[in-house]
């Protein structure tokens, strides 16, 4: 299917390209689990405005091209165990971690840093193996 | 100004995130379905995300301030401490588990369901358990 690289492809340019105008624009990192979990814990202080401000934008843009797409999916799975464990363990691990796919993925990776290259290995093999099991081992997924 | 940028970069980045697939649960389980019918799309979208993000910070380097008149990050961290490995496996396991990150989402919120307002709200409650997660793991580290 190479249409979907070219959406691929196309989609991770303009993701890097909104993490060069927050870098450039603000100073800040693209970090999507930072500048959520910093809301949350209170930690955020005198940038929480511009977190707020960036996740409206996050949640309002994308939902007003999928209306003028004719709609999207997420598809996430109706096991409502899976959904709350999923999103627990997303929640703790990121934020142990400082950072998700976009802060280490992304911004991490980009600059080289240790952090960000160790970070993407653990989480892609975890994910891996996670898929494996729960996929193919236990048929949960 | 500030709060202009932040805005355009959350939808900017949200847009990006729908454009790739990265919103599409099941496509991001099969580029994690390594031994299954695997997916490489999403090699192509970390490509397509670091290229522009390596230039920025090249020019992030030669310049003193952003364009609002922030101090830029610092250089990376190149402490690798427990927490960044256990946080990171649990959050690939919670990543495999339901196909979202915290990105998508979010980007997602509109039109990902009951369900997606689920796991939003699990995430933010794991994110605020890991606080005192943290400082349990800290002291084992010094």
């Amino acid at each position: 299917m190479p249409l979907e690289w070219i959406y691929g492809l196309v989609g991770g340019l303009i993701i890097g390209l909104a993490g060069a105008l927050f870098l450039l624009g603000n100073g800040r990192i693209m970090g999507a689990s930072g500048i959520l979990g910093e809301l949350v814990d209170g930690s955020a202080k005198e940038t929480a405005t511009e977190k707020v401000t960036f996740i409206a934008g996050l949640i309002v843009v994308p939902g007003i091209v999928a209306l003028v797409m004719g709609g999207s999916e997420t598809n996430l799975t109706p096991n409502l165990a899976v959904v709350i464990a999923g999103g627990l363990l997303v929640g703790i691990g990121t934020r142990l971690a400082n950072g998700c796919t976009s802060g280490h993925g992304v911004c991490g990776i980009s600059r080289l840093s240790p952090r960000g290259i160790i970070a993407t290995l653990f989480y892609l093999l975890a994910g891996g193996i996670t898929v494996l099991a729960f996929k193919h081992l236990w048929g949960f997924i | 100004m500030r709060q202009v940028i932040a805005f355009l970069a959350g939808g900017v980045f949200g847009t990006g995130l729908l454009i790739s697939g990265m919103t599409n649960t099941l496509k991001v389980q099969a580029w994690l379905d390594v031994f299954g019918d695997w997916d490489p799309t999403l090699a192509f979208v970390m490509g397509g995300a670091i290229l522009p993000m390596a230039i920025a910070w090249r020019i992030a380097a030669r310049r003193k301030i952003s364009a609002v008149g922030t101090v830029f990050p610092a250089p990376a961290d190149l402490k690798i401490d427990p927490k960044l490995a256990i946080g990171s496996v649990l959050f690939g396991a919670g990543w495999g588990l339901s196909g979202l990150c915290p990105g998508p989402a979010m980007a997602s919120a509109t039109f990902g369901g009951l369900g997606g307002l689920i796991f939003l709200l699990s995430m933010a409650a794991g994110m605020k358990a890991a606080v005192p997660v943290r400082r349990w793991i800290e002291p084992a580290q010094s």
